[in-house]
């Protein structure tokens, strides 16, 4: 923003839609593709979150059958972080409010 | 190429495997075009003044034209734009790092002439992830679905290069197998 400050003459309302939606969490999907292996998706949830082997497969199995699957949650700079590290392991992975 | 075998434990862990010559060749020629195709997207986003005093980089805001880059580099959000091209134009030139960090690792470790390739687990990391790249690009290409057969028939153009996807497919995955063996 290059804007200077705006002397605090009035009270300006809250921008309504941001005040509602600031605490209400974020989730990393990871949708499939068909050119990622099964192995190596299950590889990068466990590197990643350090979630356990079973808890990844099921991911990962989530992913494949369902199309997509949320393997992560959290305030929106986390889930940002996480998209990113997903997209540094070749992951097709967005973000979303829950 | 028969598949990596695990050395070692702990820190002296390594992943080892042989390539002929001509595995050699092709792995490195793919890894070097993916280094490329990522080179031009940065010489074709524009530099800014503000970029250059502070320091902070920021890349496009927009999905690359080439559905291979638009692949390896994707998009945050499906459905918020916004939001989609804010978070590119801020992570985009660090993920372009990232990609380019594992294609050097394995041209480091693979070489010309093909032979032994020993490598650490971060190497082997890399490795993964820069195999995927190639799969991805090489897969985007070829319009690789999840019916593709595996074999083309003979007249069919993208044969060839379907072969060389099916072998780089077989070296990711026997990679991750032997890696996730390492504790």
């Amino acid at each position: 923003m290059a804007a200077p400050l705006p002397a605090p003459t009035r009270q300006v309302a809250p921008d309504v839609d941001e005040a509602a939606t600031a605490d209400t969490p974020w989730q990393a999907i990871v949708w499939n593709d068909p050119v990622n292996l099964m192995s190596y998706v299950t590889y990068v949830l466990q590197k990643l979150f350090g979630y356990p082997e079973p808890k990844a497969t099921a991911l990962m199995l989530d992913v494949h059958h369902k199309g997509k699957a949320a393997v992560s949650s959290g305030d929106k700079d986390k889930i940002e972080g996480d998209v990113a590290k997903l997209h540094a392991a070749g992951l097709w992975a967005t973000m979303q409010r829950t | 190429m028969n598949g990596w075998k695990r050395s070692g434990r702990g820190a002296k862990a390594r992943l080892v495997a042989t390539m002929e010559p001509q595995e050699a060749v092709v792995l490195r020629g793919l890894v070097g075009e993916v280094r490329d195709m990522l080179a031009a997207r940065i010489a074709e986003t524009p530099t800014d003044e503000l970029a250059e005093l502070t320091g902070i980089r920021t890349g496009a805001a927009t999905v690359p034209d080439d559905k291979v880059l638009a692949r390896l580099l994707p998009e945050f959000s499906r459905e918020d734009p916004a939001l989609a091209g804010a978070l590119r134009s801020l992570h985009e030139p660090a993920l372009i790092d990232a990609k380019d960090g594992a294609a050097v690792a394995v041209l480091d470790t693979l070489p010309e002439t093909g032979g032994r390739i020993e490598l650490t687990v971060e190497q082997a990391d890399a490795w993964l992830a820069a195999l995927n790249d190639v799969r991805l690009a090489l897969g985007t290409a070829l319009d690789i679905s999840e019916e593709m057969p595996d074999d083309l028939p003979d007249d069919d153009p993208r044969s060839a290069h379907l072969g060389v996807y099916h072998w780089l497919t077989f070296v990711q995955d026997a990679l991750v197998q032997s890696r996730m063996q390492v504790r």
